[in-house]
């Protein structure tokens, strides 16, 4: 460990995963931290996030895809878009990023115990509920009713393909996934996310609803929820914003005063509704 | 906290002394502004100054500066680098030592900033009193004075044919400790004098802003078309940002040949959309108005709401180098005045 905030620790690429191919792919990246004790005392909770960096490219701010409940390695979905996920999506196993993190708050999943859940994403939205998802389903028990509403342009932009196959099987988590525009051979939901929200009708008694995906997006789904009757105080989203340090001292990713690297990336709609600055 | 007087003939000695132990940057005239240099000899000293273009927060928080060595690629490796030495920061204004310490909060906090504080903990503060502030100085709008002795460790105030010394932490007491052929205790009138030349200094700053309840209020007027007003004239060359005492915001880049690397921090400024800019194209402040009020609302509202204090030391340095006179006075008072 060193006390130096900035300076990352070594880790090295130990898979890397298609999820979605063509103009706009993205790869999981699972990575192991090359010192032992680090790996171990690395600990996060669903939600939070971690500096990745390819040196000699720059360092880049992403949601921990993986579960805390998995344990010897840490994940990251990165959808290939600038300077440096694009030098990540060429990355191979055994090549070496610096990790920092890790930052910034995380879902209540103490809190929301004997809740039932309610998870609405789209596209990479879906990485940081990845996380929350495979923890309270590796934590069943602790948790009432769980809906996973997912969508994405077509079926080729579907992430995590294999783990929702698996959880589609279990008769004690509901999925419902979606896809934007007709295909031939889809026998789910066409329709956008919002959308498929109503169809599918979550009863807002004793739940919580997590929401994640492009801002257009989120914007309906609240509006959709509260048309189910879901209160400011039982709708949660996480954000992003370009960040640099990600502790809450480059000063960009900001809203209003709060940081959305340490002070969110977390927010309850509740919150967002009292603060004002862009977002 | 002691008070000294030092005969204007002994300044020199007191530097050479100081020299001996210490790096010393002090104000030096270069081309035709001033700006806080190293010196290694007295007679570099320029002390007949107003204040310096760019602030001293830069020795304390460099414009560009090495984060970490690495060999690039991905076979990499990480070499860290070393934080500076003692050094003294001579001629210091009174808001500029103030501005420093409104940076701590920002480096401060859940993640400290080893640069920064390392820096702060290894440098002295000796502050000089403004006797003749400048036409946009406004220090006195935040309870300040210009000879203030609150945020360093020695204060020297021009009383005429003798400095009033005030030593007035550890660091400060290292400086003159064994000085005593330079500095005799002051008498009861040098204390009257130095509080005349205070008097006089404030009475000569003509203008004021008025921060009364400026945090409730921007509050109430995020929305409000005040700030495309403002934001009219600005050009978002960031020249503001870029010589405020108080920006502390900063990009992080990787600089890299093929064998050799660092990782570098930058100032940055919320002037440039990039600043804010995403990878997928999108802007949350795409517009000069969105960065225009960023900038206000960062020292006057979401700084004080985290810290406390107003990020804004009253120095002028926006007000005389905008190129096209925005003035942050005059945007903060008639925002005040803003019908909510």
């Amino acid at each position: 460990m060193n006390n130096n905030p900035y300076q990352p620790w070594l880790a090295t690429i130990e898979d890397v995963r298609e999820e979605v191919g063509g103009q706009r792919p993205i790869k999981t990246f699972k990575l192991v931290f090359q010192d032992n004790k680090l790996q171990n005392d690395f600990t996060y909770l669903p939600g939070q996030c971690a500096m990745v960096s390819l040196f000699g490219k720059g360092e880049c701010f992403f949601a921990i895809s993986s579960s805390p409940t998995k344990k010897g390695y840490i994940e990251v979905s990165v959808m290939k878009l600038g300077k440096v996920t694009t030098a990540l999506h060429e990355c191979e196993p055994g090549d070496v990023v610096g990790v920092r993190g890790p930052y910034g708050n995380y879902f209540d999943v103490d809190g929301w115990k004997g809740k039932n859940l309610v998870f609405i994403g789209g596209g990479i939205g879906q990485a940081p509920l990845r996380s929350l998802i495979n923890y309270v389903v590796d934590k069943r028990k602790d948790y009432g009713k769980l809906d996973v509403i997912y969508g994405a342009r077509s079926s080729k932009d579907l992430s995590y393909t294999q783990e929702f196959d698996g959880l589609e099987k279990r008769k004690d988590v509901n999925v419902h996934l979606s896809i934007d525009v007709k295909e031939d051979g889809w026998k789910k939901f066409v329709g956008f996310v919002p959308d498929n929200l109503l169809h599918v009708k979550p009863s807002p008694k004793d739940s919580i609803a997590i929401t994640c995906g492009p801002p257009i997006m989120i914007k309906f789904v609240i509006q959709n929820l509260e048309k189910l009757g879901f209160t400011e105080e039982q709708i949660f989203t996480t954000l992003e914003m370009r960040m640099k340090c990600g502790i809450g001292k480059c000063g960009r990713c900001n809203i209003g005063n709060l940081y959305v690297c340490k002070d969110g990336p977390v927010f309850s709609y509740k919150q967002l509704k009292n603060i004002y600055g862009e977002r | 906290m002691d008070k000294m007087v030092l005969s204007k003939g002994d300044l020199s000695k007191f530097i050479t002394e100081i020299l001996k132990k210490n790096k010393v940057f002090a104000p030096v005239k270069s081309d035709d502004t001033i700006l806080f240099k190293q010196i290694t000899k007295p007679s570099e000293l320029n002390i007949d100054f107003y204040n310096s273009d760019v602030p001293p927060k830069a020795l304390m928080f460099h414009q560009t500066e090495t984060l970490f060595k690495f060999s690039p690629g991905t076979k990499a490796k990480i070499e860290s680098v070393d934080t500076d030495e003692k050094k003294v920061i001579f001629g210091i204004r009174p808001c500029d030592a103030k501005s420093i310490a409104i940076l701590d909060h920002a480096f401060k906090g859940d993640y400290e900033d080893p640069y920064f504080l390392n820096r702060r903990k290894n440098t002295a503060l000796v502050g000089l009193s403004c006797t003749e502030p400048a036409l946009n100085c406004f220090c006195t709008s935040f309870d300040d004075t210009p000879a203030s002795s609150k945020y360093v460790d020695i204060l020297l105030t021009d009383i005429g044919d003798k400095y009033y010394v005030e030593v007035i932490s550890d660091k400060g007491k290292q400086l003159t400790k064994g000085l005593s052929t330079l500095f005799k205790p002051a008498k009861e009138n040098d204390t009257k004098k130095k509080k005349e030349v205070e008097k006089k200094a404030i009475n000569m700053i003509s203008r004021q802003q008025k921060t009364n309840g400026i945090v409730e209020k921007l509050d109430k007027i995020f929305e409000n078309p005040f700030w495309k007003e403002v934001a009219f004239k600005c050009v978002g060359c960031g020249a503001c940002t870029y010589l405020c005492p108080t920006c502390h915001c900063f990009d992080i880049q990787d600089e890299s040949t093929l064998t050799k690397g660092a990782r570098v921090r930058v100032w940055d400024t919320c002037m440039n959309p990039e600043y804010t800019l995403q990878a997928s194209g999108y802007n949350p402040r795409p517009a000069r108005t969105n960065r225009v009020r960023n900038r206000i609302y960062h020292k006057y509202n979401y700084y004080p709401k985290n810290f406390d204090v107003i990020a804004c030391v009253g120095c002028g340095r926006c007000i005389d180098l905008c190129p096209v006179n925005i003035d942050i006075i005059d945007v903060v008072t008639r925002a005040g005045e803003v019908k909510a």
